[in-house]
């Protein structure tokens, strides 16, 4: 037989282990446990006790808004200069390392002899953005940054799914609480 | 003569609107089970005026998403081969539970009222032989609607319910010898006393624990769910009702928690005292407690409280099932082929064995 392989011996088990019945005891005890358990702090709930201790780990989202770690990446933002223009100077850089080619730039002149170009219109297209952040990093102006922490992105049209240029100027970042 | 057609009607009633609404809570419970255990909150978006109600709409809105489907008939299937099988399956899950004793006696404008559906010397027999042609419903679906995984699962199904059915009534043997009697009413009646100065129940797991256990086994193999769910096989062969859709398939699905429902009834009676309540005793007048006190209970209390006590037995063996259900992992074909066959025969056949030696020597 070509390859090797080892064979496993198994332990011999007495009768009571082969016979499962210690082991699904077990599990039903873990089971019973967290269900009793979860019962009795959702009713102590309901009427306003234990309100401190979670019961079960789920969020009930949206109403309860869920925790985001600082490095979350969310929707992305432009960046302003102090007097309001965008940071960006279309440097093509995010277009270019862009792995779902959703970003797309048209630029134009600026009068400013400092600043190279700017970008009359930035789209992204979120239904083809794998969120990778690889825009972010490319960047050499820090222009471009996903701090918005908003995961309602779904929509009934996939035009709506496209993020124009002042939707991404007028965003604030989020705080990241917790 | 009316008049007792009219009763026969009401227990009629009474029970099979028992039994399906105990088995629509089954559909809500097992969600909110499910997820309790899992540390989730479960189904909890439906709301009636705006009222979550825990999640119980959610009982109303399946019923209307199944209704409202589409009605897949797949092709060169005559159709009303096609609705025969889920029918069949749903009457064949709900019939076993007629022979069940829901209460003692009723005693009604001078009459006495027998509480069981049908009164038969062989009850226990008549539950058996419905419930193993439960098998006929589950091999039309696969049959009929030409479909190759669904073909698999209506095999599996009769490997394994066949298997399984064989163990279903050699384990009852031992009990049946211990009461002496097939009649379901007659075994409670056996199970509503006392033992041991009165402070243990008289009830059959106490004195069939292998048969218990091997019956609670392989009843989960009957109603073809985890860790016996090798006719559907949901990762696998999708099962014998891959070619069904909206009630149909709604009727096979609520067919599995009647089943549930019917298993749980069945054990609670002949293993759990079936309506009997301990140390309730209707000779007595009241409660009998161990330690010698008496609480009197006037005899409509009595019969009442044997009455909600069937359903609260019941409502908990399902619980225990749901529980089952939720924590095991499923079998391989051929390990529960093996399981029923190499194990559980032999240890029934051995069981049966045992008690009719037992009783042999105390004679
Ligand atoms: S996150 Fe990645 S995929 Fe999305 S726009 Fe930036 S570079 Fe493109
Ligand atoms: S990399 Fe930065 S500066 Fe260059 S086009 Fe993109 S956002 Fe603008």
């Amino acid at each position: 037989m070509p390859g090797q392989f080892k064979k496993v011996r198994r332990p011999p088990e007495n009768w009571w282990v082969r016979s499962y019945l210690p082991a699904i005891l077990q599990g039903l005890w873990i089971t019973a446990r967290h269900f009793f358990r979860n019962l009795f702090i959702f009713t102590a709930h309901r009427f306003g006790l234990l309100k401190h201790v979670r019961a079960g780990v789920v969020y009930q989202w949206p109403e309860e808004p869920r925790p985001v770690a600082p490095r979350y990446r969310g929707r992305h933002r432009l960046l302003k200069r102090p007097d309001g223009t965008p940071r960006c100077v279309a440097c093509y850089m995010c277009e270019t390392i862009c792995p779902a080619e959703c970003i797309h730039i048209i630029p134009q002149e600026v009068p400013d002899p400092f600043i190279e170009k700017a970008p009359k219109a930035f789209y992204i297209d979120l239904s083809k953005c794998i969120f990778c952040g690889y825009c972010v990093e490319a960047c050499p102006e820090d222009a471009i940054r996903m701090d918005v922490f908003d995961f309602r992105l779904a929509s009934y049209d996939r035009f709506q799914m496209v993020l124009d240029m002042e939707t991404m100027l007028n965003s604030e970042p989020s705080v990241p609480y917790k | 003569m009316v008049r007792t057609l009219w009763i026969e009607v009401g227990k009629a009633l009474y029970l099979f609107g028992g039994l399906m609404g105990l088995a629509a809570i089954l559909t809500w419970l097992e969600r909110k089970q499910s997820a309790l255990m899992q540390d989730r909150v479960g189904a909890n978006r439906a709301r009636i005026f705006g009222l979550r109600l825990l999640g119980l709409p959610h009982i109303i809105t399946d019923a209307v998403k199944l209704l409202t489907k589409e009605d897949f008939v797949p092709a060169g299937v005559p159709a009303w081969l096609h609705a025969m099988a889920p029918w069949v399956t749903l009457t064949v899950a709900c019939l076993p539970a007629a022979a069940v004793p829901f209460g003692h006696v009723l005693y009604w404008g001078g009459q006495a009222i027998e509480l069981q559906l049908m009164d038969m010397q062989v009850g226990l027999v008549y539950a058996l032989a419905i419930a193993s042609m439960a098998i006929y419903g589950v091999i039309l679906a696969g049959w009929v609607t030409r479909n190759k995984w669904a073909v698999l699962g209506s095999l599996r199904a009769a490997a394994q319910l066949i298997g399984f059915g064989v163990v279903l009534g050699i384990s009852l043997i031992g009990p049946v010898l211990l009461y002496g009697t097939l009649n379901l009413q007659e075994m409670v009646r056996w199970q509503d006393a006392t033992v041991l100065g009165g402070w243990l129940p008289r009830w059959g797991i106490f004195f069939q624990p292998l048969a218990f256990l091997i019956f609670l086994t392989v009843g989960i193999a009957e109603t073809k769910r985890i860790p016996f769910d090798l006719p559907e096989g949901e990762s696998e062969i999708i099962g014998y009702f891959l070619e069904y859709s909206g009630m149909k398939f709604g009727a096979f699905f609520l067919a599995d928690f009647i089943e549930t429902v019917v298993v749980a009834m069945l054990t609670v009676t002949v293993f759990l005292g079936g309506w009997s309540v301990p140390y309730l005793s209707a000779d007595q007048g009241g409660f009998v407690w161990p330690w010698g006190a008496h609480t009197a209970v006037p005899p409509v209390g009595v019969t009442l409280l044997q009455m909600a006590a069937f359903w609260v037995k019941v409502f908990a063996v399902c619980w225990f099932l749901l529980l089952i259900r939720w924590t095991l992992p499923r079998f391989r074909i051929d390990q529960a082929v093996r399981l029923g066959w190499q194990y559980l025969l032999p240890l029934s056949v051995l069981n049966t064995f045992g008690t009719a030696a037992v009783l042999l020597i105390r004679q």
